[in-house]
């Protein structure tokens, strides 16, 4: 690494005041204003948009196996989004997943 | 001003941030440990962790200093990989935009993938909480992550030794961000979205630092809405 004092902190900073104008951006500036309905209608999908693309490739491609799929890692993933659905609750559908890990973990004997 | 009802919601947002304490703990020591071999001094990581409490974003501007890099293209890497949390300001502002200033603020600079997800499914499960209640449980939420996030940075900035190896840690986040997914799966649209979301993300995941992502978002939202749309009008 190859930066003067000065250069880093004027990345942290940069890289610092963006972030807030990120998450400030909507609900900063647009405030109680409604937003149009084909603009809401969007926004009710954004959890369920964002959320499992950001974790699909850490499943299909866990570094812990060198971003080799895994079957295990799989079959829990499927086990968390089956129960969390299918109980409407977080920890359920956790505790399933950790415990379908663990179970193919040691079925496979790749503990 | 502090109701019952919302301490009992505080409550209730900071028992919702408790599990992640096992997916931030980990990741900000390793964040620290990694930020540390980089060559950065302790006020220079702890001043990147409190200023811009973004994690995927830290370790891609760590990485990239390493590499040398320019400094702009380390500032636009890691905001590139924040931009996803523009959706979640937009989705969070029919919720919370009617908030004081200082509020949306503080709000703002907690809004993680963590306080968003928890509250956003929360908030629509109950339509009927108030705003000071909505508040509330997104302040409880992010109780536990925060001061887990700065906190382990320290440790592993000074301890400088990396956490063992472990099989399951590198788990819990997928884990725990898919337990959020389940219950949101109310509709087909919905379900049609996530699906868009997993196949877009996955085909663009050759994309540097979360354009994929951001793809993967726009069309998800699109086939949601655009079934939903359908659906009404019939």
């Amino acid at each position: 690494m190859n930066y003067s004092s000065f250069e880093i902190w004027t990345i942290i900073a940069v890289m610092g005041i963006g972030t807030f104008l990120i998450r400030f951006s909507f609900l900063g500036i647009i405030g109680d204003r409604k937003m149009p309905d084909w603009i809401l209608r969007h926004l009710r999908y954004t959890p369920v948009a964002v959320l499992p693309g950001l974790v699909a490739p850490l499943v299909l491609w866990p570094d812990a196996t060198g971003g080799e799929p895994d079957p295990a890692r799989l079959l829990a993933a499927g086990a968390t989004l089956l129960v969390a659905w299918w109980r409407k609750n977080l920890l359920w559908g956790v505790f399933a997943g950790m415990a379908t890990l663990i179970t193919v973990q040691s079925v496979l004997g790749t503990i | 001003m502090t109701s019952t009802t919302e301490k009992s919601l505080f409550l209730q947002g900071f028992w919702s941030g408790v599990p992640f304490f096992f997916v931030a703990a980990p990741f900000s020591v390793l964040f620290g440990v990694l930020a540390a071999e980089a060559g950065l001094n302790l006020a220079e990581i702890m001043g990147m962790t409190v200023l811009v409490i973004a994690g995927s974003a830290q370790f891609t501007a760590v990485q990239l200093m390493t590499e040398n890099a320019p400094v702009w293209l380390i500032i636009a890497a890691s905001l590139a990989v924040n931009l996803r949390m523009a959706m979640y300001s937009a989705s969070l502002q029919p919720y919370l935009g009617a908030a004081p200033m200082w509020q949306r603020s503080l709000m703002a600079y907690t809004m993680f993938d963590q306080s968003y997800a928890v509250s956003i499914l929360k908030f629509e499960d109950e339509p009927d909480l108030s705003l000071s209640d909505k508040v509330a449980f997104f302040t409880g939420s992010v109780m536990v992550i925060v001061p887990t996030w700065i906190s382990f940075s320290f440790v592993g900035a000074v301890a400088g030794t990396a956490i063992p190896e472990n099989w399951a840690l590198d788990f819990v986040m997928p884990v725990l961000f898919l337990g959020l997914v389940g219950p949101m799966l109310k509709t087909f649209a919905h379900l049609a979205a996530a699906l868009t979301s997993i196949i877009v993300a996955l085909f663009f995941g050759f994309l540097p630092s979360g354009t994929g992502l951001l793809i993967a978002a726009f069309a998800a939202m699109a086939v949601g809405a655009e079934i939903e749309r359908r659906r009404d009008a019939k």
